[in-house]
């Protein structure tokens, strides 16, 4: 039959070997422009999400070793790249040394990158734009063209951020949570523009969780029901609710602070405020609270933002190499959903410090507690799932293994600062950083390079190159328990955030040099494993060359896959071409089982992929010994 | 293949997608307007008891508003009816006529922001305050002429309600004015409030009116080739339109009558 | 352009035209109130949200068809109710419980 093209306006008649070609079209090549610029294409925005990402990361990487310099070497003219610093950057950077304010913008855009360039479009946008309508059996996104804008939106976004470097004054100086009165009453512009860059960023992630929401209610495949959806795409609806309903007021808070900055108003500045010594020319009668229970109104579902997508990731590389179902999926299905409406009530224990009274401390305690109980039903989930297993250790398998541990340690590491009682003491310190980086760092990142392992042959052909991969793995795994393992123990001894001279004031030796004592000061041994975590870091970011060469190099010289099919995958999106042609798949799929159906027994491969007719598949056998 | 779903509804959700995607949008936008109304809720209990504003905003002027919104509500409801069955000329009778009662939205609700930013609040060097809007203020003038009143403090421009104000012209020499300030967003937390809120949702009342118009300018192309699909993206615009009304609707009692 | 599609027009119009007058009702009701003298803005301000409440449900309900709406649209709009209330609830409250002796701005 005829399938109806849409013509209004001109949809897409562009891209690779159409599923539908042998119609007689006349579909005009198109060029590279409308091909992987312009595309609608889910595939192509992920790609391109996925890439931009990437970029990111590395470059919010950069930004943690010049930190990490100043940290270990405070007032040291940075190595190597000394100069270059001061010609790019000028009076911030005199000399190659990295002064406070320019060790305030590299920590402010550090996190601002990693989290909403980096991580946040990497795992969500990326990954899920990718997969997830291959995954449902969809032929594309519902929205294409809204698609495209959400990667438009964020590349402008993330084009603005990083301008904001080289304009005078430099980038945003008040740490990416961005605190007022602080953000507004500095004198540079940087803050501005790091206030148009989230409400650019903002839109796209509200354009993509709208797509992703109406994409997995509306285009399911028929015969995929809810229960029968990969845990990865349950993982991506409720991050993609997590962004719609908690970035919104974020939204209204970057908007307040906007007029404060450029109307003088004052929503979040108090009566009475004094800058530099003088009283400042405002209204008052604002509130800097305000903006922080905006902020972290997004802030805490921001941070199962970045850890879902991770966890969804592990599930399905987990379940593939293992050979056998998921333990648990129902649990699992629960406890994310679970997760997904807690997250939106424990926002105020980043606040336990801001003089909350006992009642609402207890609440935000009370359902901070709460909400750990399904993140443990999942992780024990996936531990279970490994029992009797037939694993498989190639490399996206290592860094899945590794991360549950990893994420162990981040989870059970942050149930301190979960009570207020040693929040207190914790709040603002080393301890805190350890704590978060793990999750996301040897947890969130090791999942999605497990990701890019894993799935990099279903959109190249070929493999990635297995010895570099483990190289990478091995070295990654050690790196980063060596820049953060430290860092747990500097916490507790009360190094606190952001001080960019490394904690010098409070070190007990420099304090004695000068003739002075500081009770409880940092002891030499703290502070030394500064100059630990920076070669750790460094070390760290030698390791990820191999794997930006092996990325690249195997588009073309990697090891060609022999089927459609390499890992001999259940889900839906190993059933198509490779790589997937506009369209997806090559005819209309159903559905006829869940998504782990491993080891049936009694059926002849190891594996029943999810759309594989009933009449091909025996019944299942009971085993002989009983 | 096309993406299916794009027209018809899918059995099982009874939706379209275009609708999910514009209930989806809508609920980001309560959750926006909602970060908003939640900092009016806190800096109005938060403040020291006699300094929160009442009475500032012109009832008039707001009614209409609220009675223009509320027509257009329904001319864009008509809109989709006439759509749905299938008498274009209709569709575009009361579409025009929703855009010409946003564009009186917009006039008026200009106005209303320009009047605040001529409304003045002059501090005397002898202590007492002037207040009222600005006649002349040539920096080449020696003096700067309002239409106004003198008041003792400013507690006695906080309350406006039932307040008969007779304003007459005051001329008022350079040299006594100590300090002088607009009625703008800087002016206190209320005016921040108003402008930044009801500015929000000027700008959504631009947005859809830009979306509804070209609907109305492009309607007869698609109209021709599929008047179902047409139907659904005036439907889910009329959303948009209502929850604009919507907003406006809370706005208007909390910043115009409380 | 049928009988029926006629009177389906005129009905719809007729309904339309109902609502319209209901919002002016209440529109003016909270006007009044408003104005009310010798009553205290802890009475007037629940009440007039009360009726802007019942102004936007009409809205809602009768023009936007969310009475009519389907089960995947009210359970994504009482999801996003409950979190609206949840934040100003827990903001505000959060912004008043504060120990002895001690202020909050």
């Amino acid at each position: 039959m005829e399938p109806i093209i849409h013509q209004f306006p001109p949809y897409r008649k562009d891209a690779a070997p159409s599923a539908h070609d042998d119609h007689g079209h006349e579909h005009h090549e198109p060029n590279f422009i409308q091909k992987y610029i312009f595309s609608t294409d889910h595939k192509i925005i992920g790609i391109q999400y996925g890439l931009t990402a990437l970029c990111f990361l590395l470059f919010g990487f950069f930004l943690m070793m010049m930190m990490r310099w100043q940290i270990a070497h405070p007032g040291n003219p940075v190595p190597v790249i000394g100069p270059l610093l001061e010609k790019v950057l000028g009076h911030p950077a005199a000399n190659g040394v990295i002064s406070p304010d320019l060790y305030n913008s590299l920590g402010a855009m550090h996190g601002t990158i990693m989290v909403f360039l980096g991580i946040v479009p990497l795992a969500f946008a990326a990954f899920g734009n990718y997969v997830v309508p291959l995954m449902i059996g969809a032929v594309d996104m519902a929205f294409p063209r809204v698609n495209m804008a959400s990667y438009q939106a964020y590349f402008l976004g993330g084009l603005v951020m990083f301008v904001s470097f080289f304009i005078p004054g430099g980038a945003a100086q008040a740490g990416w949570t961005s605190y007022s009165p602080l953000a507004t009453t500095i004198p540079t512009h940087g803050q501005l523009f790091w206030i148009i860059g989230m409400v650019l960023l903002i839109t796209s992630s509200l354009m993509g969780a709208i797509n992703f929401i109406a994409t997995i209610i509306q285009l399911r495949a028929p015969g995929m029901t809810w229960m029968r959806l990969p845990w990865f795409v349950w993982t991506q609806f409720v991050t993609a609710f997590l962004l719609l309903l908690a970035f919104p007021p974020l939204e209204a808070a970057c908007i307040m602070q906007f007029m404060d900055n450029v109307a003088h108003t004052s929503f979040f500045l108090p009566t009475g405020l004094a800058v530099s010594g003088t009283l400042a020319h405002i209204s008052g009668g604002g509130s800097p609270l305000l903006w922080q229970h905006l902020f972290w109104f997004l802030g805490h579902p921001e941070v199962y933002v970045l850890i879902l997508p991770a966890m969804g990731i592990v599930c399905e590389i987990l379940a593939n190499n293992t050979r056998k179902p998921i333990w648990g999926y129902k649990s699992l299905v629960y406890s994310v959903l679970a997760i997904g409406f807690l997250s939106f009530i424990v926002w105020a224990h980043h606040m336990y410090l801001t003089g909350m009274g006992t009642k609402i401390s207890t609440f935000f305690q009370a359902t901070t507690m709460i909400i750990s109980i399904p993140s443990v039903i999942i992780l024990t989930c996936l531990f279970i799932s490994l029992w009797g297993g037939s694993i498989r250790f190639n490399t996206p398998m290592l860094f899945v293994l590794a991360f549950l541990p990893m994420f162990g340690i981040g989870g059970l590491t942050g149930l301190p600062l979960g009570f207020n009682v040693s929040d207190v003491h914790l709040h603002d310190t080393y301890y805190i950083i350890a704590h978060f980086h793990y999750i996301v760092a040897p947890g969130t990142i090791f999942a999605l390079f497990a990701g890019i392992y894993y799935w990099f042959p279903k959109m190249t052909g070929r493999m990635m190159n297995e010895f570099w991969g483990r190289a990478h793995f091995w070295g990654s795994f050690i790196f980063m328990n060596m820049v953060f393992q430290p860092m747990f123990a500097q916490g507790m001894a009360g190094m606190l955030r952001r001080m960019s001279n490394g904690g010098a004031n409070y070190s007990a030796a420099v304090n004695a040099r000068n003739g002075a004592e500081v009770i409880g000061g940092l002891s030499p041994f703290i502070m030394s494993l500064n100059t630990w975590i920076l070669w750790g870091a460094i070390c760290l970011g030698i390791v990820q060359i191999p794997f930006i060469i092996n990325l690249f190099w195997s588009i073309k010289h990697g090891e060609k896959i022999k089927n459609d099919n390499p890992w001999d995958s259940t889900t839906l999106e190993w059933q198509t071409p490779t790589p997937p042609p506009h369209g997806n798949f090559l005819h209309p799929l159903r559905v006829y089982r869940g998504p782990y159906e491993y080891s049936v027994p009694g059926h002849a491969t190891d594996f029943t992929p999810q759309n594989e007719p009933p009449e091909n598949v025996p019944a299942p056998t009971l085993s002989p010994a009983r | 293949m096309e993406i299916p779903y794009t027209v018809h509804a899918r059995p099982d959700t009874g939706l379209y997608n275009a609708k999910i995607g514009i209930w989806l949008f809508l609920a980001s936008e309560v959750m926006l307007f909602g970060g908003l109304f939640s900092a009016y809720i806190l800096l109005r209990v938060g403040a020291d008891p006699g300094t929160w504003p009442h009475g500032w905003q012109d009832v008039t002027l707001g009614t209409i508003n609220t009675l223009v919104l509320a027509l257009s509500a329904v001319t864009t409801l008509m809109a989709w009816v006439a759509c749905k069955v299938r008498q274009f000329g209709k569709f575009r009778f009361f579409h025009g006529c929703t855009l010409l009662l946003a564009a009186a939205f917009v006039v008026i609700h200009l106005t209303e922001y320009n009047d605040d930013l001529t409304h003045y609040e002059i501090h005397l060097t002898n202590g007492l305050i002037a207040d009222g809007h600005m006649l002349e203020n040539n920096p080449k003038e020696n003096h700067v002429m309002i239409d106004g009143r003198y008041v003792k403090s400013e507690s006695d421009l906080i309350d406006l309600r039932g307040q008969k104000i007779h304003d007459t012209e005051i001329k008022i020499p350079r040299s006594e004015i100590k300090d002088m300030q607009s009625y703008g967003p800087w002016h206190n937390d209320y005016m921040a409030l108003d402008f930044t809120m009801t500015g929000l949702h000027l700008l959504h009342v631009l947005a859809g009116s830009i979306v509804i118009g070209f609907l109305w300018l492009t309607g007869p192309k698609m109209w021709g080739k599929d008047p179902e699909r047409f139907t659904n993206r005036v439907e889910v615009s009329g959303l948009f339109w209502h929850f604009v009304d919507l907003v406006w609707i809370f706005l208007f009692p909390v910043l115009y009558l409380t | 352009m049928s009988e029926s599609q006629s009177t389906d027009f005129n009905s719809y119009l007729r309904r339309c035209l109902y609502v319209f007058i209901a919002a002016v009702c209440m529109i003016t009701l909270m006007i009044v109130v408003s104005f009310l003298p010798n009553v205290g803005w802890s009475v007037k301000v629940p009440v007039i949200l009360a009726i802007a409440g019942v102004n936007a449900f009409v809205v809602a309900g009768f023009l936007m068809h969310l009475l009519s709406e389907k089960k995947m649209v009210y359970t994504v709009l009482g999801l996003t109710v409950v979190l609206v209330i949840a934040l100003a609830a827990l903001t505000v409250y959060a912004m008043h419980d504060f120990p002895a002796g001690t202020t909050m701005h």
